[in-house]
């Protein structure tokens, strides 16, 4: 059996996360994910902190590390000082590089993001931009969001903004090189590592639900049964 | 009375907030869906008091959207972060202001990071020199641009044409604080006020007049929760939180939302336009939802900007009541026009119209 516990412990953010957790469940009142999703950082940190390597598998393999949704204020409260959130960071960042994250529903969204989220960092140089938030993909942006995507020009020209241009401002373009220090910065760091894994594995998976995968773009029926596919019971308790 | 125990305790609650010489980054959310208040703030600093604040356009994504839905690993947005410090570096400023709450909560956790972990420090200076060629200082001063705001309060104060009063009733208008969590929750020593006594709105607030109300989930988060957001098969999460927080500010009779953080403007106006849609729910009175502003559109407001160079109109939720309450004279004519004075077409189906 693999020694998880330790790979965990190669990640600083586990170190700085994880004292001992004397159970007294601060976290879990606390947390925004637990009032709505079979939830309960509390357990996690338990599991953990035992360094059971069968049940922690279990756990990188689970729907259970996918539901927090980093607001980290289960960091304020602990008195431990222990901080739940960055375990999950290092549960999520562990089962993505072993392949784990697509046996979840919610573990293979991590697809989507890379394939959104991900490729607007190369190619933007941002995480989010108005043009990159299609409202046909966010009805909850309202009327007024699509109408300021067809009057794009004339509505942030009015607001100061750049769009598209290089030069300071909101929405500037971020000039070549610097896209390129970008992308050097991720080969150099393991950043396009975790994006080649993140594809490798969902690639696999794909396969295995005989679903179409393209190479790139959103287009392609994996995208779009992971990024919608609810099976409605995760707010039931196990 | 002796202070000197009180002095001590509440020393750690106090931010030192830079005074001039800024490096500034804008933030991929408030200049995609708030760009009007980057550019207040940009021109009251420069302009009106004269202040020196650089932008570098070479400055990116710090990827903290991407961080925080795990697709970005911590050595690759420390190394991200740490080019902005080289930026910051090579145009000669050691004071930085951050547009983004996120941004500035991962700010502070990389700083952190480097001081628990040194070796991680080191780790980062190499990454960026092999990626780059590039060297950096850590920031001497980091201010939130919010900071900056709290502490020219009163001089906004001095300068205002109006206050958060109704003008008709001569009341305190009542006004909901959301700070964002990754303002102070994390490293609480880097924000005004700390986690337990965060002011940095209320300040504001209180300095222009208003009434700042206390409700059970003032604390609660928006909702956005990162991948619980940006998966269309997670939004539930998103939307649930949010009806859980305007539920409880409803009986407080809030007639204004004022945020810190972008991402947290945008949810706190959107959800309200799809809770509405969903099931008739308004949170406001009168039938009206609740506009939801930037701390720089609320200073912006005050001192008596035009609302539509502001960028007022381009919420889901309009702000005319708000602007009535104040008795601010807007011109209805002007809200969708260009900025050579050319009529658009005008949006159908707004909150508030």
């Amino acid at each position: 059996m693999a020694d998880y516990y330790k790979m965990l412990m190669q990640d600083v953010r586990f170190r700085e996360g994880l004292n001992a957790c004397m159970n007294c469940g601060i976290c879990t009142a606390i947390c925004p994910a637990a009032e709505f999703y079979d939830y309960d950082p509390r357990k996690i940190v338990d599991l953990v902190q035992s360094g059971n390597n069968e049940e922690i598998e279990n756990l990188l393999k689970s729907e259970t590390i996918w539901y927090c949704g980093e607001c980290m204020s289960c960091k304020t409260r602990c008195p431990r000082g222990n901080t739940p959130a960055f375990v999950v960071m290092a549960l999520r960042n562990l089962s993505q590089k072993l392949g784990f994250f697509t046996e979840s529903e919610k573990g293979r969204q991590q697809f989507a993001i890379k394939r959104t989220v991900g490729e607007n960092i190369f190619k933007y140089g941002y995480c989010v931009a108005s043009y990159a938030v299609s409202p046909e993909m966010h009805l909850e942006q309202g009327p007024i969001w699509k109408y300021i995507l067809e009057n794009s020009n004339d509505v942030y020209e009015r607001l100061g903004g750049q769009i598209n241009e290089l030069g300071a401002g909101p929405l500037r373009k971020i000039p070549d090189d610097a896209r390129e220090e970008l992308r050097k910065i991720f080969e150099v760091t393991g950043g396009s590592e975790l994006f080649d894994d993140i594809e490798i594995h969902s690639k696999k998976k794909a396969s295995e639900m005989g679903l179409e995968y393209e190479s790139e773009g959103i287009d392609n029926e994996y995208f779009i049964e992971v990024f919608t596919a609810n099976n409605k019971k995760h707010h039931e308790k196990s | 009375m002796k202070t000197e125990g009180k002095k001590r305790i509440w020393s750690d609650y106090q931010k030192e907030i830079a005074d001039d010489h800024f490096f500034y980054v804008r933030s991929c959310i408030r200049q995609s869906f708030f760009p009007g208040s980057e550019q207040f703030f940009l021109h009251f600093m420069r302009e009106v008091l004269g202040k020196d604040v650089f932008e570098n356009p070479s400055h990116t994504t710090c990827t903290g959207i991407g961080y925080h839905s795990d697709i970005v690993p911590l050595s690759t947005i420390m190394t991200v972060v740490a080019r902005h410090f080289a930026l910051m570096k090579e145009a000669g400023y050691k004071n930085i202001a951050i547009s983004c709450v996120t941004s500035f909560g991962i700010y502070t956790e990389i700083i952190e990071t480097w001081k628990h972990f040194p070796e991680e420090l080191e780790k980062t200076r190499e990454y960026l020199y092999k990626a780059t060629g590039r060297e950096f200082d850590v920031p001497e001063n980091m201010a939130h641009t919010s900071d900056i705001i709290y502490k020219l309060r009163n001089e906004i104060a001095e300068k205002a044409k109006y206050r958060l009063v109704n003008h008709e009733t001569g009341d305190p208008l009542n006004v909901v604080e959301h700070i964002g969590c990754h303002y102070s929750k994390m490293f609480p020593r880097y924000g005004v006020g700390g986690a337990e006594f965060p002011n940095v709105l209320g300040g504001m607030i209180e300095a222009w007049g208003g009434n700042v109300v206390d409700y059970p989930e003032r604390r609660h988060c928006c909702g956005f929760g990162f991948r619980q957001y940006l998966v269309q098969a997670n939004r539930g999460y998103s939307l649930s939180n949010t009806v859980k927080k305007f539920s409880s500010m409803k009986p407080f009779k809030p007639d204004l939302v004022l945020t810190n953080c972008p991402g947290c403007t945008m949810f706190m106006d959107k959800w309200q336009y799809t809770m509405k849609e969903m099931d008739g729910t308004v949170y406001g009175e009168n039938g009206e939802s609740i506009p939801v502003l930037t701390y720089e559109e609320l200073a912006g407001l005050v001192m008596g900007y035009n609302p539509w160079n502001l960028g007022l109109q381009y919420h889901m939720v309009q702000s005319e009541p708000l602007l009535k309450k104040l008795g601010i004279n807007y011109d209805p004519e002007d809200k969708f026009r260009t900025i050579d004075g050319r009529q658009m077409p005008v949006p159908e189906n707004l909150i508030n119209a």
